[in-house]
């Protein structure tokens, strides 16, 4: 129950950065929480009461002790993915600050809406 | 005021989802059907006694080729957006270098990071990790010895061939697997093996391999660039 409260509590943190601040560095911190959040949601989601890993390391192991391996198989690929997003979007964030001078999305005009 | 308007449009549509979905999934107690087959039958399917790489590079492989070209695209980008910014260049900047106790250190942990990115993704159908992780392991190496000797550069050249022969593997296994009897892409056409041995499940081995390299090299690329950003990128070039 801890992951769900824990999870929820990342993707509510990353939403308040995303929406409330004006810094686009604090922006993209918000983003990469709320990404976080959502991986520990989908893996915490897999979980069964005492489950162990779901590898046979050894013989014998009954398969219905373990957990879940589709949301770690699909939070695994998301991890790197997540983090070659993020790359690009800094390097977006770097060229805004080059053509305009300020990272204050007030102050960027062709953000404003 | 409009913006108001849709940024609580936004957040109730969230909490709501999430509400629903806390309500739907009690912690602990469901499991899908589809992972509960998995468990029981991916071993006698796959070989691989880790069923979360069975899942990733076998049942859900096409998928994970879809993963990996997200990932050449936004690496594509960062080198492409960096390269527009090359055009308005800025006088050197003056990098403080860095102190002793990290160039020495670097030298002597690199190896260990390789080896240890490299047992990774071997791996990776026994022990938790695999491609991905591995790559990631060794490209957090690079960034580490471009930190500790600002000047290094390694050959984009060398980069993208490694990222482009990894691709072309993943590629070509899969299409090898059309062209059999049995015919379907990334078909598992080798013996399965022995489970928990290190030659077992087929091509699995092979595909987390390739993967690990491309996603080393892309990850690595992505660190060259934005270290190029800073260092590289003054009067000469």
């Amino acid at each position: 129950m801890i992951y769900y409260l824990g999870s929820f509590l990342l993707i509510a943190i990353g939403l308040y950065a995303i929406i409330i601040k004006k810094n686009l560095i604090k922006i993209l911190i918000g983003l990469n929480l709320a990404a976080s959040g959502v991986n520990l949601l989908i893996v915490s989601i897999g979980y069964i009461k005492n489950g162990t890993a779901p590898i046979f390391s050894k013989i014998g192991i009954n398969p219905s002790a373990m957990v879940d391996p589709i949301p770690q198989a699909l939070t695994l690929t998301a991890i790197v993915i997540d983090a070659s997003e993020l790359a690009l979007a800094v390097a977006f964030v770097v060229l805004l600050y080059r053509h305009y001078g300020t990272l204050d999305i007030k102050k960027i005009r062709s953000l404003k809406w | 005021m409009i913006r108001k308007i849709v940024y609580s449009i936004f957040l109730a549509t969230i909490v709501l989802a999430l509400v629903m979905f806390f309500a739907a999934y009690p912690f602990g107690k469901n499991k899908m059907t589809v992972g509960e087959y998995y468990l029981n039958n991916g071993v006698a399917q796959t070989g691989a006694s880790n069923i979360v790489t069975s899942v990733v590079v076998d049942y859900r492989g096409f998928d994970t080729l879809g993963e990996v070209s997200v990932l050449f695209g936004a690496a594509a980008g960062v080198a492409i957006l960096f390269f527009v910014l090359a055009e308005n260049r800025r006088e050197r900047k003056n990098i403080t270098s860095p102190n002793f106790v990290v160039k020495v250190g670097s030298r002597i942990i690199f190896p260990f990071i390789l080896l240890f990115g490299t047992y990774i993704f071997i791996h990776g159908h026994l022990t938790p990790g695999g491609g991905f992780q591995g790559g990631s392991i060794i490209a957090s190496g690079f960034l580490l010895l471009y930190l500790a000797y600002p000047g290094t550069r390694v050959s984009r050249k060398k980069l993208s061939a490694v990222e482009g022969l990894a691709g072309l593997t993943f590629v070509l296994l899969g299409l090898y697997g059309l062209m059999l009897p049995e015919s379907s892409f990334l078909f598992n056409f080798l013996p399965k093996g022995q489970l928990n041995a290190l030659l077992s499940a087929g091509i699995l081995p092979i595909i987390y391999i390739a993967i690990g390299f491309k996603v080393a090299a892309e990850f690595a690329g992505i660190v060259d660039d934005m270290m190029c950003e800073v260092i590289c990128r003054g009067g000469e070039k």
